[in-house]
């Protein structure tokens, strides 16, 4: 591909994050058609897994996710009071913070794991936002665990169930 | 780690298909590696690449690999599913294999359309299929659900979009309850003096409607009433309405008026909304002649039997016998039942104060375009004589274009009907006044039929169009009351300085004040600026993300009455065949309880927003009512045992999905 062949180079030095986004079906992932629809360029680090509604996101998904290598991740559902089932990004915001803290206990920095609000029309913010982490777990460069991945599966069950 | 549990998932055959949509994938990603790659991945059978997957032929593809390679699983990686899920369910079914043995890679707006570097692109790409590949094989054989639909419909809003609607459903036989917020319907329609292009009389064409709407027998009208909630699904909405007591039985009035004429205030001494604060009303009042229903209104803030008990109420003496009148009357609340729902909530106008550059609030000659269109009516403040609020007649008028549109501190759309209304309007003054009309535009924007002939007829009957923005609007030297518009002339260079005894303001179209609360209460999506947002702006363009909910006319975009008509036509057929078609099939993608594995801990049953799961006690375990279950998943994510599950969203579906897009190519 020599058109692109610089840029692969340039590319093939850098640390290139891989970034699992768990969005919900009714306003972040139609966020990320409206980026589509409108041409806005932002990093291709995101892998997007689209759920119903952000309160389909069971802690161990993101645990997993860590465990198979995600050097970040990303949850995107509606604004407060937005939710399409009228409650699910309230369990999610407070699921969140809960397994914030585990994952900070496992050495898990803040910058890797982010929950967003973005709304259908938000396209541009959801560019930002995936710019910017893309920027930050760059710079935190890739994620070393050292704690087996069976360790995790128990944690997020206990954050599940809180 | 959860591990395959429905049917031996080793077994599957899988076809992939990568589309290429034109270039609009294949332009950024490099599709015929991706079918390679997709080739070489675990269960993959066939996977090839084609132009357009969503054509006949692209369809017939995927069915005929199906009869030729026996495949049960198929992977298509195109656009959005929200796009091409459906079709491409519709051609797996067609082929023989159930339809949710499916699954849909978005490979253009997540990819091609973001990320120009094809390397990059590609990458992504394979991802993603990779994912889609692991996750179809763990797809389990689903039915969709049927659920009947009411044919009853509610029509929120009753401005020419929802009188058109309602009568066109009323007029195919179906139950229509209008709920319009104002005492009247008519909207901004009724407003208008004349409309463009043709110059037909508005309450000509309006009111014959407005009072069909109330003689129909299949519509039931509650003006001065707002829906308060919306509870249920698709065919089957409960909604309560609002009526705010009118102080007047609406079952007995008759519009005869004679209790305004009565009342102890022999002048108005409120600002009367329907004329925008230009004249005054009573506190028993009628917005306007022609208002539907012809049923008259109390205010209880001026009236002064609520304010001090002590009127002598010859409202009430002169209403007679027919004792409409009733200051006891209190707020009622309806509950009805619906199976569709039409949301034509329309648009408010850009408030003028917000630029005080043009002096609207300061000097009195400046009005807005709705306040001259009140101007021009004859029913309106003025009796249609053109007077300036100091007496005057205008000998020359300035219009201004564009007044909080396309500007980055006000609104960046353009209001698509400013440029046709004002040249009506300059139009109309020019004939009623004989004054030099001064048009000040940025753009002439007149795409619509007879449009731009309408503009050319204006510019010959002599009104002087000069291109360029106004800058500043001030008092002349000599403060007679006129005003100088200063703007630069883009055609001839120069800075132009023009008095004028009237400013119009051309104010932009902007979503209504309370479309956000609106929107939460029917569960729909608002884009920038709060107006509704569509399902497909092409394809889609009344429907909403909500099945069941439909918008139309100003709510969903700045437009013109024509266009507004035809949306709500479009939106009335809409729901009008998913009353025809009795039942809405549904996404199957409900939770349900594997009984077995149920510990009986109850942490899933508060969180359901639906109450669809109940406990047995007997049986000590949680079950989910399918019928309720709206398929969020989010008691899937709390239950501790892993009993509670989600069709179409399984664990193992998501795990393998997560699985597939980290795993290394
Ligand atoms: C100054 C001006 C001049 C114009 N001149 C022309 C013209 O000459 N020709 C032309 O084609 N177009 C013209 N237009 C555009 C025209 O006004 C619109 O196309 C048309 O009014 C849109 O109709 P609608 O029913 O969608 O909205 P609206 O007319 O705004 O009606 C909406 C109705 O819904 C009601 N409502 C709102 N919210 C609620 C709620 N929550 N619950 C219950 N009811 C609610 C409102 O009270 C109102 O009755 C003009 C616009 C302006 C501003
Ligand atoms: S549907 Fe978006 S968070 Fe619930």
């Amino acid at each position: 591909m020599p058109e692109t062949t610089t840029g692969s180079a340039a590319a093939a030095e850098r640390f290139e994050p891989r970034i699992v986004a768990f969005f919900c079906n009714w306003c972040t992932y139609l966020a990320a058609d409206l980026a589509g629809t409108t041409r806005l360029k932002y990093a291709p680090n995101i892998r997007v897994v689209r759920v119903m509604c952000s309160g389909r996101i069971d802690p161990q998904f993101v645990l997993d996710a860590f465990a198979k290598g995600a050097d970040g991740v990303l949850i995107g559902g509606c604004h407060p009071g937005d939710c399409h089932y009228e409650s699910g990004n309230y369990k999610t915001l407070r699921r969140f913070q809960l397994l914030r803290r585990t994952l900070r206990a496992l050495g898990i920095e803040d910058d890797r794991f982010r929950l967003e609000w973005l709304s259908a029309s938000e396209a541009e913010p959801l560019k930002t936002v995936v710019n910017d982490m893309v920027e930050k777990v760059r710079a935190l460069g890739p994620l070393h665990l050292e704690v087996p991945a069976e360790a995790f599966a128990a944690e997020g069950e206990e954050v599940a169930a809180r | 780690m959860p591990t395959p549990e429905h049917g031996d998932a080793n077994a599957v055959r899988i076809g992939v298909y990568i589309c290429h949509c034109g270039t609009n994938i294949a332009g950024t990603v490099d599709v015929h590696a991706v079918a390679e790659h997709a080739g070489t991945l675990p269960g993959v059978v066939v996977a090839r690449e084609y132009k357009y997957m969503c054509s006949d032929p692209g369809q017939e593809l995927i069915k005929a690999d199906i009869r030729e390679h026996r495949l049960d699983r198929i992977v298509v990686a195109s656009c959005s599913p929200h796009l091409h899920e459906k079709t491409f369910r519709g051609a797996v079914a067609d082929g023989g294999v159930n339809p949710f043995h499916f699954q849909m890679v978005n490979i253009r707006e997540h990819v091609s359309w973001v990320h120009p570097d094809k390397r990059a692109g590609t990458e992504k790409a394979d991802a993603l299929v990779r994912a889609a590949v692991s996750r179809v094989r763990h797809h389990k054989p689903l039915e969709t659900r049927r659920v009947p639909v009411r044919s009853d419909v509610l029509v929120v809003g009753g401005g020419i979009a929802g009188i058109h609607a309602a009568l066109t459903l009323a007029d195919a036989g179906k139950h229509v309850t209008l709920v319009e917020r104002e005492p009247t319907i008519g909207g901004h329609m009724a407003m208008f003096d004349k409309t463009f292009p043709t110059l037909d009389c508005a309450a000509c064409i309006l009111t014959p409607k407005m009072t069909a709407v109330k003689a129909h027998p299949n519509i039931t009208l509650w003006a001065y009433a707002e829906v308060q909630a919306v509870s249920g699904y698709v065919g089957n909405f409960t909604v309560t309405v609002k009526r705010k007591p009118r102080y007047v039985r609406d079952d007995v009035c008759v519009g005869c008026q004679e209790c305004i004429d009565a009342c102890v205030y022999k002048v108005g001494k409120e600002p009367d909304a329907f004329n925008l604060g230009m004249s005054k009303r009573k506190p028993i009042y009628l917005p306007f002649p022609q208002a539907v229903p012809q049923v008259v209104t109390i205010d209880p803030e001026s009236c002064i039997e609520f304010k001090s008990g002590k009127c002598k109420k010859t409202c009430v003496e002169a209403c007679a016998d027919r004792h409409a009148i009733d200051f006891t009357q209190q707020e009622r609340i309806e509950t009805i039942e619906v199976g569709t729902i039409l949301l034509t909530t329309g648009f408010k106008v850009f408030d003028a104060k917000r630029l005080p550059s043009y002096g609207y609030g300061t000097y009195p000659n400046v009005y807005t375009a709705l306040e001259v269109e009140r101007l021009l009516n004859a029913s309106g403040p003025t009796a249609g004589e053109m007077v300036l609020r100091d007496g005057r007649t205008p000998r020359t008028v300035g219009i201004i274009h564009c007044i909080g549109s396309r500007d980055e501190h006000t609104n960046k759309h353009c209001s698509r009907v400013c440029c046709m209304y004002a040249l009506k309007l300059a139009h109309l003054v020019q004939e009623r006044t004989g004054a030099e009309v001064y048009d000040f535009y940025i753009d002439m924007r007149t795409p619509g039929k007879g449009f731009e002939e309408f503009y050319n007829r204006v510019a010959e009957e002599g009104v002087h169009f000069i291109r360029g923005k106004v800058a500043d609007v001030y008092p002349t030297a000599e403060q007679d009351g006129r005003l100088i518009l200063q703007a630069e002339d883009t055609l001839l260079g120069n800075v132009r300085r023009i008095p004028v005894d009237m400013v119009i303001l051309a104010v932009g179209l902007e979503a209504q004040a309370d479309a956000e609360d609106v929107r939460r209460t029917f569960n729909i999506t608002c884009g920038t600026g709060g107006w509704f947002t569509e399902r497909h702006p092409k394809l889609a363009p009344v429907a909403t993300f909500t099945d069941g909910v439909w918008i139309a006319g100003a709510c969903q975009g700045p437009k013109d009455i024509p266009d507004t008509v035809a949306q709500a036509g479009a939106a009335a057929g809409e729901a009008l065949a998913l009353i025809n078609a009795g039942h809405i099939e549904l996404e199957p993608n409900t939770a349900y309880i594997v009984a077995a594995d149920c510990s009986g801990c109850k942490t899933c049953v508060p969180m359901c927003p639906y109450k669809a799961i109940g406990f047995d006690a007997e049986q000590g375990k949680a079950a989910i009512n399918e019928v309720l279950c709206k398929g969020c998943g989010t008691c899937v994510s709390v239950c501790p045992s892993g009993s509670a599950r989600q069709n179409l969203f399984e664990d193992d579906e998501i795990y393998a999905e997560i699985g597939g897009v980290l795993a290394h190519a």
